[in-house]
Formats: C-alpha cells, structure tokens, sequence
C-alpha cells in the first residue's frame, strides 16, 4: 500500500492544523486552568461551563458559532479582515481555530487536575524560603503539573486530528486548505472509486493517534522518573 | 534579635489569641494538638494574615494594621511538621532552593557536615526515611539565610532514637547561629530540653 500525493497532502495538512490548533491553544488552555484551579471569583462556575460548552455542544452548532464570530462579517472576523487584512474563512487557519475550540476543553481539564493536585503547601515552603510568587510558580506549580500539560497536549492533538463537524462547518471542505483526514476519509466515502482511500488515510488515522498515545505515555514516564524512581 | 508577637486570629472552630516576646535562644510555643500552633508559625511566616495583632522582629515590623510584609520578604527559615521537601528536586537542589538571599551565614558544605547530610546529597525526597527528610529540611531552612528559626513539631514523626538526633542538631544550631528560634510542640520532655522560655497556647 502506497499513500498517493494527494493522501500525503491530507496528512500534511491534518498534522499542521492540529499540531497550530494545540501549540496555540495550550497557553489559553493553562491560564484557564490555573484560574479555574486555584481562583474564587463570581462567575467562575459560568467561565467554567463555558470553557466545557465545545464538549457538550454538537461540534457542527460550535462551527457555526465560530461562523458567525469570526465569518468575514462577523464581530470577529470582520475587525481582523479590517485591521490586519486576516481571513479566517476556507483556511487551514480556520480550521486550525475550530481544532483548537474543540481541543479546549479536553486540555482545560487535563492541565485543571494536575494543578489541583499540586500540594499548595509545597508553594507555601517556596515563598518562605525567598521565593517570590512567580518563582514558586515557575519552579513549583509548573514542573509539578507538566504530567498534566502533556496529557492535555496529547489529548489536544487527537481531538484535533480527529475534528471533523466543527471544522466542515465553519469552514467548508476544501482541497489543500480544510479538508483534513476525517473530512477526507468522509469525501472519499462519498466516492464509487474512493474505497482504497479510505482504508489507507484510516490506518494513518489509527498510526497518528497510537503514535501520540505512546509518546505522551513516554514523556509522563520520563517526567513522573524524574521524580519519583530511584 | 528579639521577637514580639500578639496576633488573633479565628479559624473556623478555634480562637488563636497569643501574645509574647523573645530573645535569642530557644521559645517553645506549648500547648495539646489543635490549639492552632502551627497557625501561630504560619502567621509569623507570613503564610496566614492574622485578623489583627502586631509581629515585629528587632523593631522592624511583619506585621500590623498597615504592614503585612509577603513570606518571601521575612527571612524565616521555616522548618514544618512534615519536611515539605520538594518532590521533583533532588536533596542538593532542595537544600539550595532558598540559598543565595544575602550573605550566607553558612555555606552548603557546613550545613551537610553539621547536619550529616553528605550521603544523602544526589537522592529523591521519596527515598529519604522521616528523620532523612527533616534533617534535610532543617538544612534547607539554614541555607536560606533566615534571620529566625520556625520549628513546627520537627520531631513529631520520629522514632525515639531518630527524635534524639534531630534535637541534638538543633541544639548544635541553637549554639551555633544564635538565632531566635520559635519551637513548636506538645512534649514537655522535648521543651524541657531544648527552650529557654515557654509560651503556652491553650484551645
């Protein structure tokens, strides 16, 4: 079996749009995280089910939400298109956008319980031994709560190779630009002649996600060694 | 250096209202479990805001109506009850977490020769047995250039040989450094031995 130029386009381009969608998507996914592990502020419980909204809503009403935000009429879309001339729209940047909405938060909560099983009291140690709160936090909380970070990432990526309704909505199926490998796999299905097509990009699919799997296995290995063996 | 405390402070079920001053030396805060002593540490740490009271160390104020200094600005060496080492650290990395703050008073290789801690060096926390971890502890608040010594119970989850080590090593730092040193603990036979003055702290 030979993938053919088009198949390694598909995977070219699922690859860049979940590995944008995550790497972007991890800094919001942490600060959010952290505010919902450790803040007490009204409104925390609404912030809270909103990050959570793209789990439970049907991913094509979450495409068509960021449709209307960020379609080239949009609130969104509309100030970037004016202000940086940035089109979203039929891009493999938006597809990249609606990768990482979904990715949001699986992440969110992944990261979420890793910082909540940092004992406080160790940052307490830190502060009294000179530490300012941002050195507690950098040499603390951060390291202590990386398992979590990269459970999130792997996470991330294999809800974002796999995204499929969000993405079809908000930004159609196009060749080269939004047509991922589900939505390829879904194009090909369509096709008499597509059967070839989709025995192959699924066992990319089925490779990717084991691939990613065994990866962060290994990282949280090597990051739970670096603490505890010995 | 002398020590001025008289905080209140309410946590849930338990009034803590304590009062005293102190020099150099050894000050045992006495009192059974639960009558919120190591409450009254974490307030001098900087840890826990108290609802009002006064600390002040050699004149200068912790803590008061208008002052409340954060813990890294107070320069306690904070030894807890339950060694708090960090886990993601090894012993030598641990040990230096708080050095560097001001001239040190002592440097890394004195306080492995005084406390015994030469072998323990390149291990986990994980790996250390209890007394292990609090001399590593202990240590640890040594290295940071405290300008007062907070004990919480150090020897609490020590066997009687193990708990007769550690007292030595803090009578050795006594002796050494001259530091105020505030103990917290509810044997009398350990404040009997170790403190110049107590401080009782009732439910």
């Amino acid at each position: 079996m030979t993938l053919t130029p088009d198949d390694l386009e598909v995977i070219r381009l699922s690859l860049k749009v979940a590995i944008v969608g995550v790497v972007l998507t991890l800094p919001v996914a942490f600060a959010l995280a952290y505010v919902l592990a450790r803040g007490r502020f009204p409104g925390r419980i609404l912030l809270d089910a909103i990050v959570h909204l793209p789990l439970v809503l049907p991913p094509v009403v979450t495409g068509w939400i960021l449709l209307i935000l960020f379609g080239r009429s949009g609130p969104i879309g509309g100030w970037l298109d004016r202000a940086f001339g940035v089109t979203l729209m039929f891009r493999w940047t938006g597809a990249a956008l609606a990768a990482a909405v979904m990715a949001l938060p699986l992440m969110v909560r992944a990261i979420r319980l890793s910082i909540e099983a940092v004992d406080r009291r160790l940052e307490g140690a830190a502060r009294s031994l000179g530490a300012s709160r941002w050195r507690a936090f950098r040499t603390i909380t951060l390291p202590l709560s990386l398992p979590g970070v990269w459970a999130g990432l792997v996470l991330g990526f294999a809800r974002s190779l796999g995204e499929f309704g969000a993405t079809i909505s908000f930004v159609s199926n196009i060749p080269g630009q939004t047509r991922t490998l589900p939505i390829a796999i879904y194009t090909a299905l369509q096709l008499p002649e597509g059967e070839g097509a989709v025995v192959r990009l699924a066992l990319v699919s089925v490779v990717l996600s084991l691939g990613a799997l065994i990866v962060s296995e290994w990282l949280v290995r090597r990051q739970s060694g670096r603490a505890h063996v010995l | 250096m002398s020590f001025e405390v008289d905080v209140t402070k309410r946590l849930e079920e338990v009034e803590i209202a304590v009062s005293f001053a102190s020099d150099a030396g050894v000050t045992a805060l006495f009192g059974p479990s639960g009558s919120g002593k190591s409450s009254i540490l974490n307030m001098i740490a900087g840890l826990l805001t108290p609802d009002r009271g006064r600390i002040a160390l050699g004149g200068e104020i912790l803590f008061d109506a208008k002052v409340n200094l954060p813990p890294e600005a107070r320069h306690a060496g904070y030894v807890f009850q339950d060694g708090r080492l960090f886990p993601h650290l090894k012993v030598r990395a641990n040990l230096l977490y708080g050095a560097g703050r001001g001239e040190a008073a002592m440097t890394l290789k004195e306080v492995v020769d005084l406390l015994g801690l030469g072998t323990l060096l390149n291990r986990w926390p994980r790996t250390l047995s209890g007394g292990e971890a609090q001399r590593v502890a202990i240590g640890r608040a040594l290295l940071s250039n405290p300008r007062f010594l907070l004990l919480d119970e150090p020897l609490a989850s020590l066997d009687r040989a193990r708990a007769d080590e550690i007292m030595t090593m803090i009578e050795r730092v006594r002796d050494a450094l001259k530091l105020p040193i505030l103990y917290v603990s509810h044997n009398r036979a350990e404040v009997d031995r170790l403190a110049g003055q107590v401080v009782p702290v009732h439910r």
